[in-house]
């Protein structure tokens, strides 16, 4: 079992393109990490770079205690799940599984051992004999998984291994996924570009964007304190209200004040955030943190009346969309809230939870 | 949406095709068992009146026809081995690196067989006499593995292309070398690939003419078409043996396409990557 460490680790292309921007990561040994942003990200790049499937072009890879940065991808221990499974067409599942470790050199007797341990924690004890295009899709998986799991790697590295799967089996495979790596207790790193994926599954996330690194946390962390404004959009669904808008200081009292709205920022908020009374700023609040009046009764202020343009009636919860500046804003209410589109309706903006973004960096001055 | 029953026209126009495609061949087994002077004689018969097998008797005893037989097998098997094998590793490099000026090196390769045979004939026969390679199989090998190479080459390309880079990712992780990477996984996957440019390999080869008849002169070094059209003596012409040697020769390729048929499927990457 090892950790991984990233120190200054960059990539760029030989046409210039600078995909990497100097990441400086700790994994520790036997965590679960997800990376986690759009498309574009170098999230993926950056998994194959631990993998040794990319060259890296500076700073360095530690696997456990050892700079792998020259080490070739079958000698840092580790195993690698591949979006479209890439498993061997021509072999069974068990020559697939099986593979590896016969190019190791490894006596039958251990092969077939491990091949059935491997089968039997996954379930496909009787798909052995099958070849993959016999398989569904989340057999298929299965069987990538085994055969990362039959070589017992220091690391397990995760391309994005679920979304070619339909919905539902996808909720299902990350649970399995969960329950194997709380089985197996070894590092994996996971890659995906569905924040609920990285929420449910990850010990810690790394959000990325555009090559750099944004915050590493867990995910509550991640989710109530995010450092930027882009992690703040990127994490939750629906995503967080961001709204621009003025810090402005009345009668000793703190507000932020938009296009069409003035909410009042409590004092414990505002003293954090003083130093940008005047300034230009983005508001940030989550959808939760809007109720109606119906709910939050007899609150000081911080009331605002909206007019709903859609109401989308989730049955444990309503999400109600309103224009607020020059963008539509969410609204996640209780599944009674009587609400309708086309109706006004008047909500209340819970700023206790709120979040300031500095205009310029947009880093998070609030926290 | 249901499809469309092929109607009788189709039929019609499918059995013209056949007819047209296979007559000459059904024509020249005809004449192959027909004795010499219904060959020669009036009228049209589509059936012999009485059965004559010597004309192929006639072929392996009063002609050296074995030994022309074996030299053409010998020199069309190893051209193919050699385009194959060489003409495989080349595409997989092709399919795979990057590289600046790809597009052109595949033209020049195209180009390579565009020239006509007779514009370079004299060149080739220059350097094989020179090199002492007339009357060798190598003398042949060497201009057939010339021209059939970029065939090869364009067809192997287009198939490693198919093939998802992330099973050779998946093998190197698995600890492959990039050679096992090669002959384990993508060879394997690359097969129909492989045995349809054997098959175009070996035909071309197989049936080539201008080369051999003009490297190759010596009666022991004979291939096959030249033989054939050595049996024509000074005031006869053989109808009988020549139809004879045509059909034994036409046999190892039917053999060669019906034994590599199944393999000629393309999908069998289904089920690597994706459902």
């Amino acid at each position: 079992m090892a950790g991984v460490i990233l120190k200054d680790m960059d990539k760029t292309y030989p046409n210039g393109f600078k995909a990497v921007h100097g990441h400086n990561l700790e994994i520790i040994d036997g965590e679960f990490m997800v990376f986690v942003g759009p498309s574009g990200c170098a999230k993926s790049t950056t998994l194959r770079m631990i993998a040794g499937l990319e060259e890296i072009t500076g700073g360095e890879c530690l696997i456990g205690d050892k700079v792998v940065n020259e080490v070739a991808p079958k000698d840092r221990n580790i195993a690698m799940v591949f979006q479209n499974y890439a498993l061997y067409p021509h072999m069974t599942v068990y020559d697939n599984m099986a593979f590896g470790l016969k190019l190791a050199k490894y006596p039958k007797e251990k092969i077939d051992k491990r091949v059935k341990e491997a089968a039997i924690i996954l379930g496909i004890t009787d798909l052995l004999d099958r070849k993959p295009k016999e398989m569904s899709g989340g057999q298929r998986q299965r069987v990538a998984l085994g055969r990362a799991i039959v070589r017992k790697p220091e690391v397990f590295l995760f391309d994005e291994p679920l979304s070619n799967l339909d919905a539902k089996l996808r909720v299902h495979m990350r649970v399995e996924l969960t329950k194997l790596h709380q089985q197996l207790k070894t590092t994996m790193i996971y890659v995906t570009h569905d924040q609920v994926e990285a929420m449910t599954m990850g010990d810690r996330i790394c959000v990325m964007e555009l090559g750099v690194i944004k915050q590493v946390d867990n995910p509550i962390k991640l989710y109530n304190e995010p450092k930027n404004k882009f992690v703040a959009s990127f994490i939750g669904s629906p995503s967080m209200n961001l709204l621009e808008g003025k810090l402005t200081e009345e009668d000793g009292k703190t507000y932020v004040t938009t296009s069409d709205l003035k909410l009042r920022i409590p004092e414990e908020k505002a003293k954090k955030v003083r130093d940008y009374i005047g300034k230009d700023i983005w508001f940030g609040i989550r959808p939760e943190h809007i109720e109606t009046d119906e709910t939050a009764k007899d609150k000081e202020d911080n009331y605002v009346t909206v007019e709903i343009s859609v109401v989308e009636q989730m049955g444990s919860e309503i999400f109600t969309y309103f224009t607020a500046g020059t963008d539509q804003q969410t609204a996640r209410l209780e599944p009674a809230a009587k609400v309708e589109a086309g109706k006004k309706a008047r909500f209340w903006f819970d700023t206790t939870r709120c979040h300031i973004f500095d205009k310029e960096t947009e880093e998070n001055v609030s926290l | 949406m249901k499809r469309k029953e092929a109607g009788i026209k189709f039929y019609i126009f499918l059995g013209a095709f056949i007819i047209v495609a296979l007559f000459p061949f059904y024509w020249q087994f005809v004449t192959s068992i027909k004795p010499a002077d219904e060959i020669f004689g009036s009228g049209f018969a589509m059936w012999p009146k009485q059965l004559y097998l010597k004309a192929y008797k006639m072929v392996f005893v009063l002609r050296p026809f074995a030994n022309y037989l074996w030299n053409s097998l010998m020199v069309s098997s190893l051209t193919t081995i050699y385009a194959v094998i060489v003409g495989s590793m080349a595409a997989y490099a092709i399919a795979r690196l990057h590289f600046k000026g790809k597009a052109i090196i595949m033209g020049l390769i195209l180009a390579v067989s565009m020239f006509p045979q007779i514009a370079i004939i004299s060149p080739i026969y220059l350097f094989m006499k020179t090199m002492g390679l007339r009357n060798t199989w190598l003398g042949l090998i060497i201009p057939y593995t010339t021209i059939t190479m970029p065939l090869a080459i364009w067809n192997l390309t287009t198939f490693f292309k198919k093939i998802p880079t992330s099973l050779e990712e998946a093998a190197k992780i698995d600890g492959a070398t990039p050679f096992q990477a090669f002959t384990k996984v993508i060879m394997p996957l690359a097969a129909p690939g492989a045995f349809t440019t054997a098959i175009i390999v070996f035909i071309a080869a197989w049936n080539e003419y201008l080369f051999a008849l003009t490297i190759n002169t010596a009666e022991k070094s004979k291939t096959v078409p030249v033989g054939i059209s050595m049996f024509q003596g000074r005031y006869t012409v053989p109808w009988g043996e020549i139809a004879a040697a045509t059909v034994i020769v036409t046999v190892p390729l039917v053999i060669m396409i019906l034994i590599f048929q199944k393999r000629i499927v393309s999908g069998l990457t289904d089920g690597a990557v994706k459902g």
